[in-house]
């Protein structure tokens, strides 16, 4: 059977290899790509969109409903692991430190319950005691990471970045606060309400800039038509309806990546984890 | 010239690959794949691809990993293959 997979794979392989045989040279410019398409792009975006950036123009403008519904992809991948591994029971065995007198309270029974508190702490079953030096140093580096992320996320229409990466930073940047404290230290910063309730909006600051457009007499996600709306310069108003779908995709792609890990490192119970 | 760290980086390229479906410690293979992605960010900046590379590097080297630890942690370390 082993043997029979291995045949397979490298069969379909070779005819994947064998396909690329026909695909364009990279860079070539007899390519069909770059003979109308590309030069049209290159020629174009800077006087129509006035975005320095080719490729967020592209992704956020042109492509611009494609890149919406990414964003719902990501929003759908959050609310199915949500959906998978949320489990609102509450564990069996539990443990609780009795923080004046430092005993540990290992409770079986479900229906007693304590609530943590000034006299009880919640204990981790696999708890171990952090390391000073994990935690200074991720506490230092935590904030920096949070501004790169906004950075990467407000020059995406400059510099290579944009939401996606932004949101995925300033994600990682909570993750890692997870991971260096534990998991509560986390929840209780942020909580599943506003994890849940920034996956949505970013989708909805999306969307919204769409039916605004339409609202203003454009077609859906038509920037240009939200020229009237701000008071500078409207030959830039393309640029910063880019940056705000840019915004919309960041919030959604951070709230995600949280809500992903927090579910799965926890087996949907939010308590503890890695 | 920039061919050689091409072949270089496409040769590690493969070798992570082939090794993390080889190796039976789960967690090896997390980190395995980390290093494929981290290797395929070089790849797609040396063809100048920076945005990709960008994604590739906070998607695929960061927080992908960060979530295949993590299903690691809850599951078993060991494949049964």
């Amino acid at each position: 059977m082993k043997f029979l997979g291995f045949v397979i794979v490298c069969l379909t392989g070779g005819l994947l290899l064998y396909g690329t045989l026909d695909l364009p040279d990279w860079g070539d410019p007899a390519s069909p790509a770059s003979t109308h398409l590309s030069d049209d792009y290159i020629e174009h975006i800077l006087e129509e969109t006035r975005v320095p950036n080719l490729v967020t123009a592209v992704l956020a403008d042109y492509r611009g409903y494609d890149t919406m519904f990414e964003t719902a992809v990501v929003f759908c991948a959050g609310l199915a692991c949500f959906l998978l591994l949320r489990d609102f029971r509450p564990k069996k065995d539990r443990y609780f430190r009795h923080i004046p007198t430092g005993v540990m309270l290992h409770v079986k029974n479900p229906e007693v319950r304590i609530i943590p508190g000034n006299e009880f702490e919640h204990m981790d079953r696999e708890w171990v005691p952090s390391d000073r030096i994990i935690k200074t140093v991720c506490r230092i580096l935590i904030p920096f990471i949070q501004i790169y992320a906004l950075y990467v996320v407000a020059h995406g229409d400059f510099s290579p970045g944009g939401g996606f990466q932004g949101g995925v930073i300033f994600g990682s940047s909570l993750i890692l606060m997870a991971i260096s404290y534990n998991l509560k230290t986390l929840m209780k910063r942020v909580t599943e309400k506003f994890l849940s309730i920034f996956a949505a909006t970013g989708v909805l600051i999306y969307v919204g800039l769409g039916v605004l457009a339409m609202i203003m007499g454009g077609r859906f996600l038509d920037y240009g038509m939200l020229a009237p709306l701000v008071p500078w310069d409207p030959g830039h108003i393309r640029a910063l309806g880019m940056l705000g779908v840019e915004i919309g995709v960041g919030i959604a792609v951070m709230a995600v990546m949280v809500i992903i890990y927090v579910n799965i490192v926890s087996e949907g119970r939010h308590d503890e984890g890695l | 010239m920039l061919w050689p760290i091409d072949l270089i980086v496409l040769t590690f390229v493969i070798f992570c690959a082939v090794a993390a479906i080889t190796v039976k410690d789960l967690l090896g293979t997390a980190i395995l794949f980390s290093a494929y992605s981290f290797l395929m960010c070089l790849l797609w900046a040396v063809m100048g691809a920076v945005d990709v590379a960008f994604t590739e590097a906070s998607v695929g080297a960061g927080v992908s990993t960060v979530f295949l630890v993590a299903a690691v942690f809850r599951t078993s370390r060991r494949t049964k293959d």
